[in-house]
């Protein structure tokens, strides 16, 4: 009997009694024999909790990447992680909990989920928000999917300086029908080539899909595609990195329709790239056309303040075919992660972060710059990531980095064999960056 | 009722320390500067604690009581997954970490692919969707790019009994795919004649849930993924109620070619208030080549990612998929190996059966002509003529202490109340809750008004949806602090 498994023989036996059967095996009788397995399962031995722990830590130990230090972002980052958001996060009450659908003992659940929605709608600058999704990438694809809903048009551009695994993503979601993805390329600066962009919205599309900062870290103009796309009568969705909305201007008071998003930097562990969650925040005027969940106050019966799941009528258990998506678990506890994540920083907290990233970000820019044969590659205004050009193969100093402790930054072969896409948090100190600089100088001096 | 965290806000109150900025500064461009305060709360980490515990405390979770929400697997969520999915070393790692710093989790996610491969019956396997959901599209994505692939990309009709979960058609929307609804028959199964017409030409899957909705084994199961192989179709079975069958029968046997598990029903990973879960997905090598991208692969020296051939379907997240969530998984079939999974099967089946035989007196349990699997549909209709609906059984259940099944799905039988007890319920809790819901039976006929204005015992009383919906208040507004 396992340590999971509280009715042993002398219960079993007692139960079998009473449903009438004389053995276990009458229950199988709808099973045909000849799907039934014959013989048991192929797996290994059962093993303790002791022996567990240690195989855990063992292969632990072998990720050897936990030990670098961290200059790498390209859509998961290394912030600080309040250690109170665990305390509240492996709290039974939350994390053992289903979907809130009986909403008079759920009122924890549903409450926080107003909060997370609170938040995000602030944050981004947006009427309202959704309750969660599975990650960024898949968000944005679900708001692309949005917009053509809202609109009724079946083309959606999207920038070329979009992190190349959300549109990948994007792709998986849309090519499925007969919607059409146009990619916006980028100018010198690596942002939107708005002479680009007004040419493809020629004729009216659903939606500009715009990452803010983009993949390379630089800072897009978002009032200038809003106005673009506007008028060619299609939506603004905006893929938005939540710590630079600490400083940077929010994309929904710049004209954006859809602000989505990537919440790991949110108190969320990098985790090999998961769990996360994604995002979503719109104006009053489309938020009947969102996917997800969504939480709304109400009353009870004697006039008291409560929190139901609300606007149902969008979602696949009752729209079946013709929901707004297929989506029905979310990542709740990973939109609690944030919310008590924004909650610890506060509005002052918030902001210090996100403006020690900018610093860091610029200071290791500039000595990288320092370095013989380094070079810039675009030359526009950047938040926490930048790319520059080595002198050498990114990819291999990248790999002669691990041994000296470093996880640097991505190599992006696209655009060149020496670029690279890096990023500073507020976690790297001075001496954390200027020893990586230094062991990066030495190994172009010895590679050139 | 609890104040929002939005109220407890006063300017200056800090719940984290930074250290101090230690570079020297670089001036943020005006033109992109924040113009306004955002509006976050401003409180210490005592008052935030406080506040969340507060909110924690309104939520019946299943450390209080037995949760047997029908298709929803609610069973224990063991504390020491909680604790080795959070050791530094698998949670701190980048997910771009090049694969020999990454050693660790590549095997796990490896070895668990092997492991859900033999318990289903499969030979290749994806952990990459996040949900049930996702797994759902992935599955589908498969089949119509293989239909594509052997020139019947034409094939565009999913078939599915009228007893299936929403996310099925909705899935199929998604997927650009029509949805044709089979009958069930009048035992609750799927009327293989029925299935025998619709199936044809533009036949590209078959979607089932097995045991299916009702809780019932689709006896007939071989026959009717002939008739789909033969009509040139492909078997999808939804993996929801996979906690029945674990070493007792698989998937892979019964002529299905691919299928999702839901890692946080059968393989106890906690559901988190509503996520994160994760819906891997398993099938027949001939599917392979469509499996989205990243898979990963045991190569001589060691594990690594594999990137997607040109047939992939794409990619579902940014990354690997809910990479904290496969850790428990793992952990769970580490701990249980074969004898203890199949035992959890045994076991949901007899606690099952049980509730069933014990309720059948006093509730109408329809479709009832043998054994069920791991959960049953009873039904509330009875109670109607005292003006009793299954929605007042459901919050009476509330003031018991207890939480309510599903209620109204499937949506083929009338007041439905879906029972799923799962293993982990000891015989004690089965009684109390059978004996709460005989004395709502009672209740019901006795004094109605005791259900009909349930619940009573809770954090607040019964809550109007209408409302909510009606004046929508989503946000909390901004001038209300100032």
């Amino acid at each position: 009997m396992s340590i999971f498994v509280p009715n042993g023989k002398a219960q079993r036996d007692r139960m079998l009694e009473v449903i009438g059967a004389e053995r276990f095996e009458d229950l199988l009788s709808p099973i045909p024999q000849s799907v039934r397995l014959k013989g048991e399962l192929d797996l290994p031995l059962p093993v303790s909790e002791l022996e567990l722990k240690k195989e855990f830590k063992d292969l632990a130990g072998k990720n050897t990447s936990a030990d670098l230090i961290c200059f790498r972002g390209a859509g998961s980052y290394d912030h600080y992680i309040p250690t109170a958001i665990d305390s509240i996060l492996t709290r039974s009450e939350f994390f053992t909990a289903y979907t809130p659908y009986q909403a008079e003992v759920s009122q924890g659940t549903l409450q926080a989920i107003f909060e997370y929605q609170t938040l995000i709608a602030r944050l981004t600058g947006c009427d309202a928000a959704n309750a969660s999704m599975y990650d960024g990438s898949s968000a944005v694809a679900e708001a692309a999917l949005m917009a053509i809903r809202c609109t009724g048009k079946k083309r959606i551009l999207v920038a070329g300086s979009l992190n190349p695994r959300t549109m990948d993503v994007m792709h998986t979601y849309l090519d499925n029908s007969d919607f059409q993805i146009n990619e916006v390329p980028f100018d010198k600066d690596g942002l939107l080539d708005l002479g680009s962009a007004e040419k493809l919205a020629e004729g009216g599309a659903a939606a500009l899909v715009l990452q803010y900062p983009n993949f390379f870290g630089s800072i897009e103009d978002v009032s200038s595609a809003a106005e673009l796309i506007h008028r060619h009568k299609g939506l603004l969705v905006v893929f938005a990195d939540p710590v630079s909305l600490g400083i940077l201007e929010a994309p929904g008071k710049l004209g954006a329709d859809v602000v989505a998003g990537e919440g790991q930097p949110l108190g969320i562990a990098m985790s090999f790239g998961g769990p996360y969650v994604g995002f979503m925040a719109t104006s009053n005027e489309y938020i009947r056309k969102m996917p997800g969940r969504i939480v709304g106050r109400t009353e009870d019966r004697a006039g008291n303040t409560g929190y139901v799941l609300t606007l149902q009528t969008r979602e696949q258990h009752i729209k079946r075919a013709k929901a707004t998506s297929n989506i029905c678990s979310n990542q709740a506890l990973m939109a609690l992660a944030n919310t008590v994540y924004l909650t610890l920083t506060g509005e002052s907290g918030f902001a210090e972060v996100a403006r020690q990233c900018w610093h860091k970000s610029h200071y290791l820019h500039k000595k990288l710059l320092e370095i013989p044969g380094v070079t810039g590659v675009f030359d526009s205004p950047f938040c926490r990531e930048f790319v520059v050009n080595l002198p050498v193969s990114a990819q291999n100093a990248a790999c002669a980095l691990v041994d000296k402790g470093y996880l640097a930054g991505l190599p992006l072969p696209g655009l060149g064999v020496g670029a690279m896409l890096l990023c500073a948090t507020e976690k790297r100190t001075k001496a954390e960056i200027d020893g990586f600089a230094e062991a990066l100088a030495g190994y172009i001096k010895e590679a050139v | 009722m609890e104040k929002t965290i939005f109220q407890y806000s006063c300017p200056g109150r800090i719940g984290v320390s930074l250290p101090a900025l230690d570079v020297p500064e670089t001036s943020v461009p005006g033109r992109f500067s924040r113009k306004d305060p955002i509006g976050l709360p401003e409180v210490t980490e005592g008052q935030a604690m406080r506040h969340f515990v507060r909110l924690s405390t309104m939520n019946f979770n299943l450390e209080k009581s037995i949760y047997p929400l029908g298709s929803c697997t609610m069973k224990y969520n063991p504390r020491l997954h909680e604790f080795l999915a959070r050791i530094e070393g698998l949670a701190s790692v980048h997910p771009l970490s090049p694969d020999d710093t990454v050693q660790g989790t590549l095997k796990i996610i490896h070895e668990l692919g092997v492991y859900l491969c033999e318990i289903t019956g499969f030979d290749a396997v994806t952990l990459q969707p996040a949900a049930g959901a996702q797994g759902e599209f992935t599955g589908l994505m498969l089949i119509k790019k293989w239909q594509e692939a052997r020139g019947e990309g034409h094939r565009n009709e999913v078939l599915m009994p009228d007893s299936s979960h929403g996310t099925n058609p909705a899935t199929c929307t998604l997927a650009g795919l029509k949805v044709v609804s089979v009958d069930s028959d009048s035992h609750g199964r799927v009327d293989v004649e029925d299935l025998r017409r619709k199936a044809g030409e533009n036949t590209c899957a078959f979607m089932l849930t097995n045991p299916n909705t009702l809780g019932i084994f689709e006896s007939s199961i071989k026959e009717i993924t002939q008739i789909i192989h033969d009509a040139g179709g492909l078997n999808y079975m939804d993996g929801a109620n996979m906690n029945a069958m674990l070493g007792i029968a698989r998937p892979g046997d019964m002529g299905f070619d691919v299928c999702h598990l839901n890692l946080h029903k059968t393989f106890s990973t906690p559901h988190g208030g509503g996520g994160p879960g994760a819906g891997p997905v398993c099938c027949r090598e001939f599917l392979s080549p469509f499996l989205p991208a990243s898979t990963v692969e045991k190569a001589e020296h060691g594990y690594r990612l594999r990137d997607a051939g040109g047939n992939s379907m794409g990619r579902l997240l940014a990354f690997h998929g809910n990479v904290g969530v496969l850790y428990r998984a793992y952990a769970y079939i580490r701990t249980l190996g074969a004898p203890g999974l199949n035992e959890v099967s045994q076991v949901a089946l007899i606690n099952a059966n049980y509730m069933k035989a014990r309720l059948k007196p006093y509730y109408e349990v329809p479709n009832d002509d043998g054994p069920c699997m791991h959960e049953f549909v009873a039904s509330g209709s009875a109670m109607g003529i005292h003006g009793v609906k299954t929605l007042d059984i459901a919050k009476r259940l509330l003031d018991y202490g207890f939480h309510a099944p599903t209620i109204y799905f499937p949506l083929i039988v009338k007041e439905a109340l879906m029972i799923e007890p799962t293993e982990t319920e000891s015989l004690e809790s089965l009684d109390a809750f059978v004996d709460a819901m005989i004395a709502i039976a009672e209740e019901a006929g006795e004094k109605p008004h005791l259900v009909t204005d349930a619940p009573v015992n809770t954090p607040v009383l019964r809550l109007d949806e209408v409302k909510a919906v009606k004046d929508l208040f989503l946000v909390e507004p901004f001038e209300s602090e100032e």
